[in-house]
């Protein structure tokens, strides 16, 4: 995985407010060990998919503590991470997503409030 | 320049340091950067904190086998490698020999929605592991505030980067974090606040279109540093740091003669010219001759196999060597092997601080014997007496710690008093020479004498000073009733001497001939009288010798008619006849 095919600005630009129905979510929850933190973040993401995209997500939890390589590649720099891989563009949400609305915003199933 | 690094380092031991390797820092941290503590630099958009920041790295490599980690959050690693590779320095090549980490941190804001409770442990980790991969002992992190832009939760940002400092401090690695400076704070975010070590802060100013770059230690915890403002270049070989502000009167001196390349002005200098180390001001007004004179000593230097470097500050090189070929003085050959480097640069052309930090680079590069700087007075032009001065107290005390001689020429301008310099050094310069323009006769000769000269003998004499193809001679001025005479009045003035001189020696031999002449007229009257006197004596003799003559015979004819008359005093006539004949008195 390189920086380049990673670097995300330029789908960002082009993004549009949310993200209507597509087939398949790729998500990815970057972690550090086993922390209060990831394990609330972890059970938030779950209902959440559960609920708002049932059968059509897949959630790959990288614990950095074992591949601390990883982090480069996605750009992480907070933790807990939640990547959006798929659909693109690429977007993040960082924390222990607590907050559904704000989650499913920045997961683009929302329009962002203006 | 040494001398600091001793003074800093002796007094603590205690503080381990690591070694930037830039020039100029070192000396005025004392001998680096606190080892294994963060350091912060500061400063306002482009003075070169990413550059100082890097350059610290690559030479940690290069020239302490310490390996580093650049953690990038404004720039990708590609601008960083293009950047630096102007400099001379390989990054990807460090990056290919595992000895150097270049990661660029990139928080998209407009990519990234926060919700709930998050801290930085993703970029702890990969420091972490950046740090591991290549045994790190240098982190760079470039500029770290730019997170604040990325992300929105300014409580948990600064907890977190608290937390990253006593992090970096505990891994044991010497950092360099850098921060754009705010209003009124070193850094928009008070990064200042966590990093306590050490504070390094950049400027970058402009003056009268002019820009100085400057560095400031802030503060060092633990250890003495120098607390000016430094000013500092940027240039094809780095950053360059100017340490000396005043280096101080401890300079070792020399009691070495060096020719001034002029045999009549070593004359008047105690006969052999300048002591070795010293400044000389050639002072004068325009067109009196300062640049040939210069060029004189620049010229022996080099034809005593020392070099020289020449600051040309109102000719270009060529010209100097043009103009100098016709007084005499070849330069082109010195520069040809070598011996004298010429820099001609017009005074405007960057900011004092600059010129000196260039003039110090220069030197350390080239180290010459000989420094001429030509002329001072074009500094004015760029700060005020202050500065100007300030700026030759450090070029002179950087010449004299290394022994360098130097030769300054100085514009005076008419109507001012001719003893004083318009740069106001007179109390840093050790032998000044003044020239001056003698108008007389229609005429517009040069003069020069010897305003002072620091621990020698010195001529007190104006001398009348001539350029010609043969070079600078000095001639003995006439001094009369008339004032100093130079120029054709002073050749009138010799010619005239020439018959005077001429006329007195025709008037001795004459004076002799009369004597002469005298003397005998005398001695032949004396012979003559003395002639006369030996005729008159030889004929009084005469007289009287025919007067005995007749006395005797007068005598003998009465003894003899005594005799023949037989009478009584036949007994002792004869007798008496003697002794009467005996005495000559007894003819008077």
């Amino acid at each position: 995985m390189t920086l380049e095919s990673t670097r995300p600005q330029a789908f960002a630009d082009s993004s549009v407010g949310y993200v209507v129905d597509p087939d398949v979510w790729e998500l990815r929850l970057y972690v550090a060990g086993q922390t209060t933190k990831s394990l609330i973040a972890f059970e938030n993401l779950k209902r959440l998919c559960d609920e708002h995209l049932p059968g059509k997500y897949t959630i790959e939890v990288v614990d950095l503590l074992t591949h601390p390589q990883l982090a480069r590649g996605d750009q992480i720099v907070a933790i807990p991470t939640l990547v959006r891989r798929l659909p693109h563009p690429i977007r993040k949400v960082i924390g222990d997503l607590s907050n559904v609305e704000r989650t499913l915003v920045g997961l683009q199933l929302r329009p962002a409030k203006t | 320049m040494s001398q600091i690094v001793d003074a800093f380092s002796a007094v603590e031991n205690t503080l381990p340091k690591a070694p930037t390797g830039i020039a100029g820092l070192d000396e005025i941290t004392g001998g680096g950067l606190p080892r294994g503590r963060p350091t912060l630099i500061c400063g306002a958009a482009g003075c070169g904190k990413t550059l100082l920041a890097m350059e610290f790295l690559i030479r940690g490599v290069i020239e302490y086998g310490e390996p580093g980690v650049f953690l990038a959050f404004e720039e990708t690693a590609e601008d960083l490698a293009q950047n630096v590779r102007s400099l001379g320095f390989d990054l990807q090549q460090l990056v290919d020999q595992q000895k150097l980490v270049v990661d660029h941190v990139h928080v998209e804001r407009n990519e990234i929605e926060e919700t709930g409770e998050y801290d930085l442990e993703g970029l702890f980790i990969r420091l972490g592991y950046a740090i591991d991969t290549v045994g790190a002992k240098r982190v760079v992190l470039d500029t770290i505030e730019t997170l604040f832009g990325g992300l929105t939760n300014v409580g948990i940002l600064r907890s977190e980067l608290r937390r990253l400092f006593r992090w970096l401090k505990e891994k044991g690695v010497t950092a360099v974090i850098t921060g754009e400076r705010g209003d009124g704070a070193l850094t928009r975010q008070g990064l200042e606040e966590y990093v306590s070590d050490c504070v390094i802060v950049l400027d970058h100013r402009v003056s009268d279109q002019l820009s100085t770059r400057r560095l400031r230690i802030v503060k060092y915890r633990g250890t003495l540093h120098g607390t000016n403002e430094y000013p500092f270049l940027i240039d094809e070989t780095g950053i360059s740091v100017l340490p000396i502000t005043s280096v101080g009167l401890q300079h070792q001196v020399s009691a070495e003669r060096v020719s001034t390349g002029i045999v009549g002005l070593d004359a008047m200098l105690g006969g052999r010219g300048v002591f070795r180390g010293t400044t000389v001001l050639i002072s004068g007004t325009a067109g009196t001759g300062k640049t040939s004179m210069a060029a004189h000593f620049a010229h022996a230097s080099c034809h005593r196999g020392e070099r020289c470097l020449y600051f040309s500050f109102e000719e270009s090189r060529d010209q100097l060597m043009r103009n100098m070929r016709s007084v005499g003085v070849d330069l082109q050959h010195w520069v040809e092997q070598d011996l004298l480097q010429i820099h001609a640069n017009r005074p405007t052309s960057q900011g004092l601080e600059i010129h000196l930090v260039t003039m110090h680079k220069l030197v350390a590069q080239f180290q010459p014997r000989l420094v001429v700087v030509d002329p001072i007075t074009n500094f004015l032009r760029l700060g005020s007496q202050t500065e100007t001065e300030g700026m030759l107290v450090r070029m002179i005390d950087f010449l004299k710690q290394s022994g360098t001689t130097a030769v300054f020429t100085s514009l005076t301008h008419g109507g001012h008093a001719l003893e004083q310099s318009e740069s106001g050094v007179s109390s840093l310069i050790d032998t000044w020479l003044l020239l001056r323009d003698i108008e007389l006769g229609g005429e517009r000769n040069r003069g020069l004498y010897v305003l002072k000269s620091r621990g020698m003998v010195h001529s007190n004499q104006i001398r009348e000073f001539t350029l010609s193809e043969a070079g600078v001679d000095l001639k003995e001025v006439y001094m009369g009733p008339e004032g100093v005479l130079t120029g054709s009045l002073r050749l009138a003035q010799e010619a005239r001497e020439r018959a005077a001189t001429t006329f007195r020696d025709q008037e001795i031999e004459r004076r002799e001939r009369l004597l002469e002449r005298r003397r005998k007229l005398l001695e032949a009257q004396i012979a003559a009288q003395r002639a006369e006197f030996e005729a008159e004596e030889a004929e009084l003799l005469l007289g009287i010798s025919q007067e005995r003559g007749a006395a005797d015979v007068l005598l003998a004819d009465r003894f003899e008619m005594a005799r023949s008359r037989m009478s009584e005093v036949t007994n002792h006539t004869p007798k008496n006849h003697t002794r009467k004949s005996l005495p000559p008195g007894a003819y008077t």
